[in-house]
Parts: C-alpha cells; sequence; structure tokens
C-alpha cells in the first residue's frame, strides 16, 4: 500500500476505515420504496390532492345517491308559472323555464355527466393501452400500422368526428352511444403517451434480466414492461375524464348530444342560453356544478403528474 | 430540404385517405338508409332525397362511392348545401371571416400567454406565478360556451362595452370579444407550458454562462431565455388547432359570427346532416394542411428535424 507519489495517498482509502459490512449492510426495518409509494408520500402533502380529492368522492356519492341531498323531483311537479323564477325557500337555486327546480336538476343530472365520462375513459384506456402496448413493445411494421392508424384517428379533431356519429344515430342518442362517439376518436393520446414510455422501459435492466432468465416476450410486455410503464397512463386519463364529460356538455350544447328528456348538465345549459338576459341563474349554476367537476379531475391529474415525476417533484 | 419536404407529403397521404375514408365509412356504411338517418326525425322531401342520392353516387357500390366523393374533394367539389348553395362557394364567402376571426384570437393568446407565462416562471413560486395558476385551471376547465356566454353577459349585456352579436360585415371591432373568448381556451394552456419551458430553460447552462458572461438580464430574458423556450409552445400550438376549430364553431355561433364555423353550427343546430359531413370533412382537411405546414416550417427552422429519418 505504501506509494510514494504525494497524491495517491488520498485516493487509496485504508481498508480499516471503510469496512466491506458497513457497505453492504441493508436497513432491515426499512421499508421498501417504490415510484407508488413516494408518489404518495409527496401527494398527501399537498392540499390540492385532498381538495379535488374531496370534491371527486362529493360528486360520485350526488351521482349514487342524488335523493341524500333533495327532495324536490327534478322533473314532477314543474309549474310554468314558476318560469325562470327567482330561488325561494326550499327551491335555493330558483327555477329553469318549464318551471323546474335548478338545484334539483343539477343533482339528478350529475350521473350522467359522470357516467359518460367514466365510460369514455374506460374505452380510451382500454383502447389506448391495446395500441400503445403493442406498437412500442413490439416495433417494426406493426409499430408502423398501429401509429399510422392512431394518427388518422388524430386527424380528426374528436369533438367533430363526434358530431357526424351522433347525426348518422340520431335515432340513438343516450348515454352509451355518445360516450362510444367520443372515445373512439380520443383513444390516439393515451397510446401515444404510453408507447413513448414503453420505448423508454423495454431497454431497461430488468427487462434484460428477465430475457435472460428465459421468460417468454408476452410474459415480459405484460408482466414487467406494462406496470412500470403505465404511470403516464394514470395521468392522461384522469385529466381525459374532465375532458370527456366537457364534450358531452360540448355536444349536447350543439343540440346532438343526448336526448332532451335526459337530465344532463350540457343539456339543462344548452336550454338556458336562450334565457341568459332574463334568468342568468338557469345558466350559471348547471355551468358552476359542470366546472368544478372538471377542475377537480384536472387538478387531480396535475398532482398526480406531478408526483409521479421526480424531476417536477425537485423542480417545485 | 426537398427531400424533407417530399418525405413529409408522402406520409400526410395516407392520413388524407384515410381520415377522409373514416368519416365517409361512418356516415354512408351503416345499415339502412344513410341519408334517412342523416335527417333524424325529420322528413326530407323526395326531391331532395333524389337529388342527393345522386349527388353521393349512392348506388354504386360501396368503394365506388368513396372514390367519386374522393376524386369530387381533390377537384374541390364538396358537394351542395341544403339550399342548394355548392359548399365551395359558401366556403369562399365565410372562409376570409373565420381566418380574420383567427389570426385574432392566435394573436391575443400567443401574446398574452407568452408574457404570462414568461413573467410566472422568472418569479416561480410567488404570488403573480400562484395566481396565475390557479387562473390558467379555471379557464382550462371552463367549457368553451360557457365562456361565451359568461362574456356576453358581462361585457355584451352589463357593460355594454361590446355587441352581442357580430354585424353583418364581421368589422374587427366587433370581433374582439368573440377573438377573446376563442382565445381563452388555448390561452391557459400556453401561459401553463410556457411557464413550465421557461422554468428549465432558465436552468439549462448556456443560460448560465450568458450570466457568467455579466450580460444583462434584459438581454438574457428575450434573447437567452425567452427564445429557446418557445419551441414547445409553437408546437403546441399546431396540434391545438383541432381545438381552435371546434371552438370557432361554437364561438361562430354564440356570437353569429357570419364564418365557416357558424355555418357549420346552424348545420348541427337544424339537423341538415349532409352539410354537416361536408363541413366536417371542409374542416379536418384544413386541420391536416395546417400541421402539415407547420411541420415543413418547423424543417425549415430547426435543421435538427430535418434529419431524424
Amino acid at each position: 500500500m505504501s506509494n510514494n507519489t504525494p497524491s495517491s495517498n488520498h485516493f487509496v482509502a485504508p481498508l480499516e476505515e471503510t469496512p466491506l459490512v458497513a457497505i453492504d449492510a441493508v436497513k432491515v426495518g426499512d421499508r421498501p420504496s417504490n415510484l407508488w409509494i413516494d408518489a404518495w408520500r409527496d401527494m398527501r402533502r399537498r392540499p390540492m390532492f385532498w381538495i379535488s380529492a374531496a370534491i371527486i368522492l362529493l360528486v360520485l356519492i350526488v351521482a349514487f345517491f342524488p335523493n341524500l341531498f333533495t327532495q324536490v323531483p327534478p322533473n314532477d311537479n314543474c309549474q310554468l308559472s314558476n318560469s325562470n323564477g327567482a330561488p325561494t325557500g326550499e327551491h335555493i337555486l330558483g327555477f329553469t323555464k318549464q318551471g323546474c327546480d335548478v338545484f334539483s336538476r343539477i343533482i339528478h343530472g350529475t350521473s350522467t355527466s359522470l357516467s359518460v365520462g367514466i365510460i369514455v375513459v374506460i374505452l380510451t384506456t382500454v383502447l389506448g393501452i391495446l395500441f400503445g402496448m403493442f406498437a412500442g413493445y413490439y416495433g417494426g411494421w406493426l409499430d408502423s400500422v398501429l401509429s399510422r392508424a392512431g394518427d388518422i384517428f388524430f386527424s380528426i379533431p374528436y369533438i367533430l368526428a363526434a358530431v357526424v356519429i351522433m347525426s348518422v344515430f340520431s335515432a340513438y342518442r343516450n348515454v352509451f352511444v355518445i360516450s362510444l362517439a367520443i372515445g373512439i376518436f380520443a383513444w390516439p393520446a393515451t397510446a401515444r403517451v404510453l408507447r413513448a414510455e414503453i420505448l423508454r422501459v423495454k431497454n431497461s435492466d430488468f427487462v434484460m434480466a428477465a430475457q435472460a432468465l428465459g421468460v417468454s416476450r408476452f410474459r415480459i410486455l405484460i408482466r414487467h414492461v406494462l406496470p412500470n410503464s403505465i404511470a403516464p397512463v394514470i395521468v392522461v386519463t384522469t385529466i381525459s375524464l374532465g375532458a370527456a364529460i366537457v364534450a358531452e356538455a360540448t355536444l349536447s350544447f350543439l343540440g346532438v348530444g343526448l336526448p332532451n328528456s335526459t337530465m344532463s348538465w350540457g343539456n339543462d345549459i344548452s336550454q338556458a342560453q336562450t334565457d341568459l338576459r332574463t334568468a342568468p341563474q338557469t345558466l350559471i349554476y348547471p355551468s358552476l356544478a359542470l366546472s368544478i367537476t372538471v377542475l377537480s379531475f384536472i387538478m387531480l391529474g396535475e398532482v398526480i403528474r406531478d408526483a409521479l415525476d421526480p424531476k417536477a417533484r425537485a423542480q417545485r | 430540404m426537398a427531400g424533407y419536404i417530399f418525405r413529409r407529403i408522402l406520409q400526410a397521404i395516407p392520413v388524407l385517405l384515410g381520415t377522409t375514408f373514416l368519416i365517409y365509412f361512418m356516415v354512408f356504411a351503416m345499415p339502412g338508409d344513410p341519408l334517412l338517418a342523416l335527417f333524424g326525425d325529420k322528413t326530407p322531401n323526395p326531391a331532395l332525397l333524389e337529388r342527393l342520392r345522386q349527388e353521393y353516387h349512392l348506388d354504386q357500390p360501396f368503394i365506388v362511392q368513396y372514390f367519386l366523393y374522393l376524386g369530387g374533394i381533390l377537384r374541390g367539389d364538396f358537394g351542395t348545401s341544403f339550399s342548394g348553395e355548392p359548399v365551395s362557394a359558401i366556403l369562399a364567402r365565410t372562409f376570409p371571416v373565420t381566418i380574420r376571426l383567427a389570426i385574432m384570437a392566435l394573436f391575443i393568446e400567443f401574446v398574452g400567454g407568452v408574457l404570462i407565462g414568461l413573467v410566472s416562471g422568472l418569479r416561480k413560486g410567488k404570488l403573480f406565478d400562484a395566481s396565475a395558476l390557479v387562473v390558467s385551471l379555471i379557464f382550462i376547465s371552463l367549457p368553451i360556451f360557457v365562456i361565451a356566454f359568461v362574456g356576453q353577459f358581462i361585457f355584451g349585456i352589463q357593460l355594454g362595452w361590446a355587441r352581442t352579436t357580430v354585424s353583418s360585415g364581421a368589422p374587427i371591432q366587433d370581433l374582439i370579444l368573440p377573438a377573446f373568448v376563442l382565445a381563452s381556451i388555448t390561452f391557459a394552456q400556453i401561459v401553463r407550458l410556457t411557464r413550465a419551458s421557461v422554468i428549465e430553460t432558465q436552468s439549462l447552462d448556456f443560460v448560465r454562462t450568458a450570466y457568467g458572461k455579466g450580460l444583462t438580464r434584459r438581454r438574457i430574458i428575450p434573447v437567452h431565455i425567452l427564445r429557446n423556450s418557445l419551441i414547445p409552445v409553437v408546437t403546441y400550438a399546431a396540434t391545438d388547432f383541432g381545438v381552435l376549430l371546434v371552438g370557432a364553431t361554437v364561438t361562430e355561433g354564440i356570437f353569429n359570427v357570419p364564418g365557416v364555423g357558424r355555418t357549420l353550427y346552424q348545420a348541427i343546430i337544424r339537423g341538415e346532416g349532409p352539410t354537416v359531413v361536408s363541413f366536417v370533412t371542409v374542416m379536418v382537411l384544413i386541420y391536416l394542411v395546417v400541421n402539415l405546414v407547420v411541420d415543413l416550417l418547423y424543417g425549415l427552422l430547426d435543421p435538427r428535424i430535418r434529419y431524424v429519418k
């Protein structure tokens, strides 16, 4: 170990100073940490997460149990003498043009808007994962075919596509058809995000280790690559749930959404537009319900994105 | 460069074929009479049906119909509207108005969005930044028609600063309010993108070098930080042109702007299916062309893009 050049003394540490045991030792009591646990630790410290989660929970409860929140029936007992009437004791947000209770209609319309959002998101996530997964992992001609197909669907703005579909299926306007019309053109965004992430993940060491152990390609994709690439998909999904609710409202506003007999926020806003001058409450309150719900989903998506991205966490 | 342009245009052809085919397929390959389906619960008169049947070549097999239709599009023939006026003539009349509105909206969102995003990014974590983030989130979650109605209500009815509907010639002063409404949808995204991009650029080596050389902030911010932060913002603007098209449909409908969007809006409201299909096709084509042009411009501005396969 004795060396006469003065500088090298600094670089060679004597063995007794750093025992090998200390380097190899693992703290047994430590909880294992991974991306999801880190993300959760980061998220639960942020007020934005709790606010958006609380609003989403409330919206879910309203959608499932509307009668807990209002005793007034939304469509029966509507009296034209109350048309566009101001709020009274029992009817806290006033009346619509048909003399129906605004608050009750908002409460009962919640489940429609939310179901459209959820069905669209299930559809875009399933299609997006299938297309993105195979395109990114197998590459080659399959990637070319799937990505070009995605490009074609991506090149038609999905609301315009939904307008055409809803015009064709004018006889079958219901929650399922409108969700299909929106979802069938909205999936390429998810597929693109997943494909990019899979391209990054599939060259990781753990994939090579699995290959060396002789695990089949498909099994590697399902067990190792996909679970490690799914994080950005969750972000896109949360945000697009909000976007789907807006899309339904826009289609209903244009008159190619759900029929007037179906209660939805979009329908209420659409019917209120002509009375903006005389009865702004019929327009403002459903819009407010819609915006707060959408805002919560977008906020939740942003919080998850920040939590899952260590770079963004460091920058904050 | 010529090779890049050629390659890019070649790539656009399958997408063009695919989108037109998809629209045509959705409308005309469904079981039942596609024309009757397009009219919904209305019953069109037999003469009109007969004219449309000939126009869309519905007596031919599906694939022949599609190619005849595609041939028409390539010659600039998009069919005729309900009033019997050729769609191309309506386009010639309404397109300039929409372009004027779109340019005003793009100007507002870029100047406003980039300025606010820049200040936010430079003052990360301060009050201005926090409020800009909150306001932008609110704008992102508001549907365009709500923004339009609220704008109409506040500025048109209560304050009386603007006309609630645009007069026939669509003069610039009437278009200011609709342009702000149209700008508001993508404005918030531009603020957020610029902010993130400015924060990232600020920490790069060349900015530190510029400070090290003793340059002033007045020179570093516009020349080193802003210029290099704009690339993702411009990329976003191209992909989000589709949102602007849908936004224009709703905005022009609400403010009665005599543009392409209002024509589509009115066709949708009246349930005039065939006209809707023609105009959606036109808008998708515009969207494709804009994206192609932006891509070509990129190759011109940033040589790195040209050489990536």
